[in-house]
């Protein structure tokens, strides 16, 4: 288990790590989720004894991991650009952490081969082993990248934004593809991105962060379905945020009463989230808000409208998707209800 | 007008007019006299070519010239090494001077160089004198030679390694370090490595121009025929004695060397592109 | 990319770096290395040049000899610089801006001088223009003076100069491209108004560092020179030649003064070259 608690990391001022607490289970494949800046990268860094935090604990298995250096912690690092030796082979890549093990525990060459073959099949990539870095191709350099970080029998592997420096497609494939590997290989894994998409398909739990904080941490469908904070809220999956009051238990949006409970925030300035999908279209008087059509597109099963809602002075425009059940027009007023929404204090 | 002569996949004006011009110039000022030369050996029949060159002087001003040439680019190489590493890898006070003063023996015109390497290594001067104590000479001696030519060396390895070393990627240390390398390991199993090829283009150039170097090794020198006589001075002796065979039999021999020398340059630059991954 | 090595008060190990006493070691090792062989010598041109007071150092460089030496010196790099200008503006135009084959073996040439060996720059001119030369006998016959006069200085200068201003222009240009210059002609301007007001403020700070190269080279150019010059006094040595002479007559407050004036302008290059390439640096930041 890898535990992480109350870690502080400053640049200068600025603080990059604000108080950090996480527990990873044996085997789990985490995710990292932020956006620059959030501190994922210096907190998955400060994992790997590449950074040193100023203050807080970091533990394998009960054991102060801060009392070693990188080179001791047997931690696999697959870096946002691979950091491949380009003046070695793929093979003298994969090698290279085990040929420079102290001379005691040093495999004997034929034994080094064997595993450098063994892990070369492992990403099936063994009809490289002899090109050059630069002979490769992207999603071809982050596959020998996580096996030459395989070869130390990492306790725990780390990657750096591992498909950030791909494109499209190949970033689509090699997702499933790492799930599978680790469904195969079951080493403890962390990973940081910033692409919520890839965090939700590929983890079994993500850790949301922001400014140097975690935000939430839980399940892909957790994180997606019940957003703990409004950064979560807004920064996972699309959302619809309106600027309400929250009076007495009453919200109002622009003055107008809204009649939907409050949602535990008590006063003050709030923010409304709903999901896209989650705005109920109704006829005129029948929800929480009123508004006039202004424009429809149809994707396949859906039709997503903007609608501008009368709100005491001044409009608001949203966009929601509806199924086309009941084709919209633009012109149409239409009453609309949030099956599903979240209200957090403060405007921003 | 002339867009018509206009070079290939380009809609600019002037290329056949330039070209021209480039061309011409080209020619006049480099071209021809350099196949002058050529021209001028081409007279000689081959045993007499063979007798110039394997004459006892000319053959130990070649000796001395070259094998020098080649210790100086080896101490600048070691030296180059920890300059570059030094300046880039560390911060110490004077480091910016310390970086500028590289170009000096660039920019110094040679006979200054001469002049001033020469008072500083005669048997009075600065640091003549405490070496003299030890009993080494310097000045007037072939090691007078070797240390003209580290001079005008050390810039071509500093700055052809410095700016391979400050791009190097700090996340392949990283990577060497997390796969479990140690300092030692790192610098000479990934960094070194990594800089070889621009290492060894520093070590040619800087070995290139210590062979035909004239102006700050002469007053160095000592000038002793079989002893302390470079090569290119032979050249100006035998000019100044009207043996123009002589002289040019020696240049082609130096110019075959540096264009020798210059090829491989270039073939290790290509060989370090093929190893630069390209993001 | 490349933060510099800033101390961090808790790292407890810098990954990048070495033990404190193999960092004060190569340190150490550097600055004695460029002290002893680069400051010295500077050290000594100047201090051997005042050894004698000011007076005498004004006293030797006002010498008729000294002054036409200066004033050759300053000639003949006109000349050289002037030339190596036109021509490196021209062949960076015609390589840079066109594609065609050959290219790589066209630079090559065109860098042949930095690998040849001053005295053989000098030495090809001998043996065109001399007396036992290709065109030393028309050249008495008509009683031309190339070789033991300016034209031959101002030849063998130009030849170990002829690199710079393009060199310094061609991976300007070629990082540059065409866009500017072809929308500039599609707007209707001739090739000339296209260079002037479009290529040229693009490579200013490049031409600068070229001719400041140049410049230097061309003053000071020793071996290349002293083979075709003949050394008549007061008429064929540049200053470079001169400290030789002087130098070897014994004159060392003399020798040392021309030679001042000769170190004083590689500082001066060193510091304009500093500035240059921050501005040349700067320039290039929008491109990539």
């Amino acid at each position: 288990m890898i535990e992480v608690k109350n870690i502080v990391k400053k640049f200068g001022t600025f603080a990059a790590l604000d108080n950090v607490d996480l527990r990873v289970a044996n085997g789990e494949l985490v995710a990292l989720l932020g956006p620059s800046g959030s501190g994922k990268t210096t907190l998955l860094r400060i994992i790997a004894g590449l950074d040193w935090p100023d203050a807080g604990e970091v533990s394998f298995d009960g054991e102060n991991a801060l009392a070693h250096g990188a080179s001791e912690r047997h931690v696999g690092f697959v870096f946002q650009h691979y950091a491949l030796f380009r003046h070695m082979t793929v093979f003298e890549n994969v090698a290279f952490g085990l040929r420079v093990q102290p001379r005691a525990v040093r495999k004997d060459e034929a034994a080094i081969r064997t595993r450098v073959k063994e892990l070369l099949d492992l990403v099936q990539l063994d009809w490289l082993s002899g090109r050059y870095p630069s002979q490769l191709s992207g999603g071809q350099r982050q596959r020998i990248a996580l096996a030459r970080a395989l070869a130390i029998e990492p306790r725990i592997l780390l990657l750096d934004e591992p498909f950030g420096a791909l494109d499209a497609k190949v970033r689509k494939e090699l997702r499933q593809w790492l799930r599978s590997l680790h469904q195969e290989i079951n080493v403890t894994s962390i990973f940081v991105t910033h692409d919520q998409e890839e965090a939700l398909e590929v983890a079994n739990r993500v850790v949301v962060m922001d400014k140097g904080r975690i935000e939430q941490i839980g399940t892909p469908g957790d994180v997606y379905d019940n957003p703990a904070t409004a950064f979560v809220h807004s920064f996972i999956g699309e959302s619809i945020v309106l600027p309400v009051e929250v009076r007495d238990g009453n919200v109002e949006l622009g003055g107008k009463p809204l009649n939907i409970s409050a949602d535990g925030v008590t006063s003050g300035a709030s923010r409304l989230f709903v999901r896209r999908h989650d705005m109920a279209i109704g006829v005129p008087g029948s929800g929480a808000f009123e508004g006039a059509v202004r424009h429809v597109r149809t994707f396949g099963p859906i039709q997503r409208a903007e609608v501008a809602l009368s709100a005491g002075e001044g409009t608001t425009v949203i966009e929601i998707d509806a199924p086309r059940d009941r084709e919209l027009q633009s012109g149409d007023i239409v009453s609309l209800h949030p099956r599903r929404y979240r209200i957090f204090a403060g405007q921003d | 007008m002339s867009r018509g002569e206009a070079g290939p996949r380009s809609s600019l004006p002037g290329f056949g007019l330039t070209m021209g011009l480039t061309l011409t110039w080209l020619s006049v000022i480099i071209l021809i006299p350099l196949a002058g030369l050529f021209l001028k050996s081409f007279e000689l029949s081959f045993d007499q070519f063979w007798s110039i060159l394997t004459s006892r002087r000319t053959l130990n001003a070649l000796k001395i010239s070259f094998g020098l040439a080649f210790a100086a680019a080896i101490v600048n190489l070691v030296m180059g090494t920890i300059i570059v590493w030094a300046l880039v890898r560390y911060r110490f006070p004077g480091r910016r001077i310390f970086d500028a003063i590289v170009d000096v023996p660039f920019a110094l015109p040679t006979a200054v160089a001469g002049v001033a390497l020469t008072s500083l290594f005669a048997e009075k001067g600065w640091l003549g004198a405490p070496l003299a104590e030890l009993g080494i000479k310097v000045a007037f001696t072939p090691l007078g030679i070797f240390v003209a030519m580290i001079f005008i060396g050390i810039p071509f390895v500093v700055r052809t390694v410095q700016p391979v070393l400050i791009d190097l990627d700090a996340e392949i240390e990283e990577a060497a370090a997390s796969l479990g390398a140690n300092r030692w390991n790192t610098v000479s199993r990934v960094i070194l490595p990594s800089l070889v090829p621009a290492l060894l283009t520093g070590f040619a150039l800087a070995f290139a121009r210590a062979v035909g170097e004239y102006g700050s090794v002469i007053f160095i020198a000592g000038n002793l025929p079989n002893v302390s006589e470079i090569a290119p001075l032979l050249i100006v002796i035998r000019l100044s004695e009207f043996r123009y065979a002589d002289a040019t039999a020696i240049a082609v021999v130096m110019l075959v060397a540096s264009f020798l020398i210059i090829f491989a340059v270039n073939r290790l630059q290509r060989w370090a592109q093929t190893r630069t991954p390209a993001y | 990319m490349n933060q510099p090595q800033v101390s961090m008060s808790t790292a407890r190990e810098d990954l990048r770096t070495e033990p404190k006493i193999i960092r004060v070691v190569i340190i150490a090792i550097a600055v004695t290395f460029l002290t002893v062989f680069v400051v010295l010598p500077l050290v000594v041109v100047f201090t051997q040049a005042f050894s004698k007071g000011i007076g005498a150092f004004f006293a030797a460089l006002s010498e008729p000899e000294a002054l036409s030496a200066i004033k050759l010196t300053l000639m003949v790099a006109a000349i050289s610089v002037g030339l190596n200008l036109a021509f490196g503006v021209i062949a960076a135009w015609a390589i840079a801006k066109f594609d065609f084959r050959g290219k790589t073996f066209l630079i090559s040439l065109i860098d042949l001088p930095f690998s040849v060996s001053p005295v053989i720059s000098g030495l090809v001119f001998v043996l065109l223009f001399g007396a036992q030369g290709f065109l030393g006998p028309w050249l008495q016959a008509n009683d031309v003076h190339i070789l033991f006069a300016v034209p031959g200085i101002a030849l063998a200068t130009i030849f170990v100069t002829f690199p710079f201003v393009a060199r310094a222009l061609i991976p300007l240009m070629q990082e540059q491209g065409t866009q500017e210059e072809e929308a500039a002609i599609s707007l209707g301007a001739s090739g000339l108004q296209t260079f002037f007001r479009v290529t040229l403020p693009n490579i200013k700070w490049g031409v600068l560092y070229g001719v400041l190269l140049c410049n230097a080279r061309a003053m000071g150019e020793f071996g290349a020179v002293s083979v075709v010059s003949g050394h008549i006094r007061g008429e064929t040595n540049t200053m470079p030649l001169l400290v030789e002479i002087l130098y070897n007559e014994y004159q060392f407050v003399a020798a040392f003064a021309i030679a001042s004036l000769l170190a004083m302008l590689a500082l001066i290059t060193l510091v304009a070259k500093t500035i240059l390439e921050r501005h040349l640096d700067e320039g290039q930041l929008p491109g990539d």
